[in-house]
């Protein structure tokens, strides 16, 4: 594979596709959008078969250089975070594209060519080697989802729109700022340099907090979260999947390849307080799911909840978390995606989205059941699904910085467990109180064919986690390494007391000594 | 006595005034009949001019004793200049048609302010500086009100000529009291004259040229004008003073700010910075709430004023760069908005300028709303569209030149104009359909708009070569 273009053409086929879906009529923009992100499926496994996994070569592979714009450049190249993330990515865009084969049904091609536009970037994200081409990429993303949720989205969209705009782009606009500094302090675009050049810890504290802005609102962090709930809701059924499943990532991305290896010691000193956001958004957002009529704001709140426990694994500094942060939220994009499809599916059948105007399914739709059963559970953290080892890696690794962090986050997996069940009792269970719904037909082929990977990429990752975690195990421990120097101490450090001397102590002061330790 | 050498300098200026004089003729003696042949004539002059730029510089940078600068700096300008004033002459046969106004001396007007905006750019000299504003201020103020017998355009112009004719003579008097306290009008005398420190008279005649020439680029507060102008001026004239004399002015300004007033650099750099904000926040909040796509693109052109003058608040030859890369790229989008802009009309064929008649035109004109929307979102600043990098570059320059904090607030208000252009983007794209336009746009404006929406998009590959242009315009300043 060597010198071959293959992340190039990566984002060649989708934007070909992009541009004949334009003029394309509806059914052949289907079937366009269709081959050329099943081709791009193809391309993402070709590339992770030739990865090299075992940390032995360099860490950057199939990189590519043309320095065909001025001040910056067409540089790509991955490593294993960036491989995992977009995989996730080549993996949900055939599946957005096939959930909205029925339901979009104006304007087509437009909407097409939006998809494969956001396809083509979002690989570019996760590729850019170059500062100021990562910018580009990352930001250029506003318009085909601003397009999506303003023209295909429910009853409120324009404001959804706007907000997402606006949002995002104020988030952004200071990031770019702190770019322009440091690349004038460090003399280089190219990111791997930057991320090992070390910037005064002084300035490294505003430069993370201008990165910062970007990544939170991204992310989406608490109390920048709004936007979210929003935009889900009044985004059509495959805008949520990707915006949930593949631009959320994007916060997380940044913080794992910008704000931790570029700003090491203000990453250090500001934990705490991501830490603080991070547990008020576990309970917080939890809580506001628990009481929502509405199932896609339910999933929303929840989505945020989910990122918070990425962030607290991001900022533990450790593998155990790093790892499992990355695990999160490729866990989370499929485990979201795959529930924002089950919502679809039983709104394109009854066009609402009240958890009310359900009930019984079980009954008269038993296969979606046991899918949407399926990945309750996964969101909810069972072992054996994918989420699961996520949360699990991330609470560990914070363990060993915060106990407190690490209590606090964890009951974010009761009230998890309680939101979700308690959604899938009034919309599976009971009775059939709706004539409607219970009048409502089973999934079709095309419903299973578009749940079914999903169901089994989660089973893997809960089952054999091993084969994600392995790519990038060399890079995490790259990183770890990385920020070795700054990571704050814990706060459970084992501490030897002094041995009295034998025959004066007591029994019990002896004992209650050993437990304060 | 003119030696050969200077004349040859301005040889854009000569072919020019020579073809202008014979158009006006032409046009005089063939009557309204000779508008189409005019125009093309005119383009052909523009065109003339833009090719001897390449000779021109051979015979500077200096002409005519110091008046006249051939530099790089001109050459870059004027490049613009005559580029921009050819596409308003081939944008605006229909809109005139339509209105009854088809007339030749559209063209032989707008050669006419070529002239004088190509001597504002190469003026070496404060009095070639004022001749040269002036013959493309009365080109300009007849232009505005060219439709006659249409009351807003009339207004426009009468409006444009008392507060312009106010703006000018607040310039000559900065003029006047730099010449007192320097005993110089020639830009170089000015700045040998301050080298040894500025003193209060020299100051104020700064505050008054700058005064004078913030009207002529309409940055706040000597915005006022603008609204109305861009409003009751006819759309291709409004397209022209959008982008030609834009350029032109803020070359001025450049020029005068580096060459004449650089020892000066930390006083004006204030009022620069300020300005520059000043425009940036106006432009947006105020833009917001316009209905008229005119008054909205000339509060679009305060707004980018304020930015392009962000990269002159650095003062650095980047800085310098960087504002007259973000003229190239605004014009490109400024003309292009216009071509689309023009191709407004109801289904009668007569010129509609509301927002909210584009409502759902995404739905009829397809080529129309996408380039609209490229326009729209580049103007915005919204990546990987042109217009992005125009406000990168001067953002870039500032942080260089360790004005962080401008550039940080900067960027943050382009949040606030980023709303209205999306604005428009939504009547387009997301609202249900108006009373549908005209079936098709005009070949020439189509082609217009279609070359400015691939500049703008595949912008980046020019990067190269816009950064070697600029750099070598910046550089012959310092």
């Amino acid at each position: 594979m060597d010198g071959f273009p293959i992340l190039s053409l990566m984002m060649a086929v989708p934007m070909a596709g992009a541009i004949a879906c334009l003029f394309a009529g509806a059914n052949n923009a289907r079937w366009i959008a269709l081959i050329a992100t099943l081709v791009d499926l193809v391309l993402g496994v070709v590339l992770w078969i030739n990865f090299d996994q075992s940390g032995a070569g360099a860490q950057w592979q199939f990189t590519e250089y043309a320095p065909i714009f001025g001040r910056f450049a067409w540089a790509l190249g991955i490593d294993g975070i960036a491989l995992l993330l977009i995989a996730l990515t080549v993996f949900l865009m055939p599946i957005c594209i096939g959930a909205s084969w029925n339901a979009i049904n104006k304007r087509v091609g437009e909407y097409m060519a939006a998809f494969l536009f956001m396809e083509v970037l979002m690989i570019g994200v996760f590729t850019a080697q170059d500062l100021y081409l990562f910018y580009i990429m990352f930001e250029a993303g506003l318009i085909p989802m601003y397009l999506i949720i303003g023209i295909w989205g429910g009853a409120n969209r324009i404001y959804a729109s706007y907000k997402f705009f606006l949002y995002t782009l104020l988030g952004s606009v200071l990031m770019l700022i702190a770019m322009m500094w440091m690349v004038h302090e460090a003399g280089t675009t190219r990111i791997p340099d930057l991320m090992a050049y070390n910037f005064d810890p002084k300035i490294q504290i505003w430069l993370f907090l201008a990165f910062f802005a970007s990544f939170a609102v991204k992310m989406p962090m608490w109390p920048v979260h709004t936007w979210l709930p929003d935009a889900h809701v009044q985004a059509p059924t495959a805008g949520s999947v990707i915006l949930a499943g593949v631009l959320l990532k994007m916060g997380g991305y940044g913080f794992i390849r910008f704000s931790l290896p570029m700003f090491p010691e203000a990453s250090a000193q500001l934990a705490p307080w991501v830490w603080g956001l991070s547990m008020v958004a576990v309970v917080y957002t939890s809580l506001i799911a628990l009481v929502q009529s509405d199932m896609k704001k339910l999933i929303a709140y929840s989505s945020v909840a989910h990122m918070a426990i990425v962030t607290i694994g991001l900022f533990a500094f450790n593998q155990a978390g790093l790892e499992g942060a990355m695990m999160v939220m490729l866990g989370h994009g499929l485990v979201s995606g795959a529930l924002f499809l089950c919502v679809g599916v039983i709104y394109d059948r009854l066009h609402t989205r009240e958890i009310n105007r359900y009930g019984g399914l079980a009954i008269n739709m038993p296969r979606y059941a046991v899918l949407f059963l399926l990945f309750t559970m996964a969101s909810v953290g069972l072992p054996g699904t994918s989420n699961f080892v996520g949360e699990f890696l991330s609470l560990m690794g914070i363990y060993q910085v915060s106990t407190w962090a690490a209590l606090i986050c964890t009951t974010g997996i009761i009230l998890g467990a309680a939101y979700m069940l308690y959604l899938y009792r009034r919309i599976c269970y009971g009775d059939q109180v709706n004539a409607d719904a219970a009048a409502m037909p089973d999934l079709s082929a095309r419903e299973i064919w578009l749940l079914a990977p999903i169901a089994a990429a989660v089973l893997w990752m809960g089952v054999y986690p091993e084969s994600f975690l392995a790519p990038m195990r060399p890079d995490i421990r790259a990183l770890e390494a990385r920020l070795a120097p700054a990571a704050p101490a814990g706060d459970s450090q084992i501490k030897m007391g002094a041995p009295k001397p034998a025959g004066e102590g007591h029994h019990e002061e002896a004992a209650a000594h050993g437990e304060a330790h | 006595m003119i030696e050969t050498a200077s004349l040859l300098a301005v040889l854009p200026e000569l072919i020019l005034t020579g073809s202008g004089l014979v158009l006006m003729l032409i046009a005089a003696f063939g009557g309204d009949r000779s508008t189409h042949a005019v125009n093309w004539l005119a383009v052909l002059a523009l065109l003339a001019a833009g090719l001897s730029l390449c000779t021109s510089m051979a015979h500077g940078p200096v002409a005519f004793d110091g008046l006249v600068r051939a530099d790089a700096f001109s050459v870059y300008a004027k490049a613009l200049i005559y580029g921009a004033a050819g596409a308003a002459i081939l944008l605006a046969p229909r809109f005139f048609a339509a209105g009854g106004a088809l007339r030749p001396e559209y063209a032989v007007l707008i050669v006419f302010a070529a002239i004088g905006m190509g001597m504002m750019v190469s003026a070496g000299d404060m009095l070639t500086l004022y001749v040269g504003l002036e013959m493309n201020s009365l080109a300009s103020y007849v232009l505005a009100s060219f439709m006659r017998q249409d009351e807003k355009s009339s207004e426009a112009g009468l409006k444009y000529f008392v507060l312009g004719s106010l703006a000018s003579g607040i310039l000559l008097y900065g003029i006047s009291l730099l010449y007192g306290f320097t005993g110089s009008t020639a830009f170089d005398g000015i700045a040998i004259a301050m080298g040894d420190g500025v003193s209060k008279g020299e100051l104020f005649g700064l505050v008054f040229v700058l005064a004078g020439l913030a009207f002529k680029i309409s940055a706040v507060p000597f915005h006022m004008w603008t609204p109305d102008v861009y409003e009751g001026a006819p759309t291709p004239v409004t397209a022209f003073f959008g982008s030609a004399p834009k350029v032109a002015a803020m070359g001025l300004m450049v020029r005068v700010a580096i060459e004449a007033l650089g020892p000066a650099g930390l006083d004006w750099q204030q009022i620069i910075i300020f300005v520059a904000l000043a425009s940036i926040l106006f432009g947006a909040v105020a833009a917001i709430g316009q209905t008229s796509i005119k008054r909205l693109m000339a509060y679009s052109s305060i707004n980018n004023v304020g930015f392009a003058l962000v990269g002159l608040a650095a003062g650095t030859p980047a800085g310098v760069a960087a504002t007259m890369s973000y003229m190239a790229i605004y014009v490109v989008m400024t003309i292009g908005a216009f071509a689309c802009i023009l191709q407004m009309r109801d289904a009668d064929g007569k010129p509609v300028d509301t927002i909210a008649s584009l409502a759902g035109l995404s739905q009829s004109r397809k080529g129309l709303s996408a380039a609209f929307a490229i326009f729209m979102f580049s103007m915005a600043g919204i990546p990987p569209l042109f217009g992005f990098w125009a406000k990168f570059l001067v953002f870039d320059a500032a942080v260089a030149a360790n004005l962080t904090a401008l550039a940080a607030f900067g960027i943050a208000m382009s949040v606030i104009g980023a709303f209205y252009y999306l604005k428009i983007i939504k009547t387009i794209y997301f609202d249900e359909p108006a009373a549908p336009y005209e079936a098709k746009g005009g070949a020439v404006e189509n082609i217009i708009m279609a070359a400015c929406a691939i500049v703008i998009v595949f912008g980046y590959l020019l990067n190269p070569l816009l950064d070697k242009a600029s750099a070598a315009a910046a550089a012959s300043l310092f």
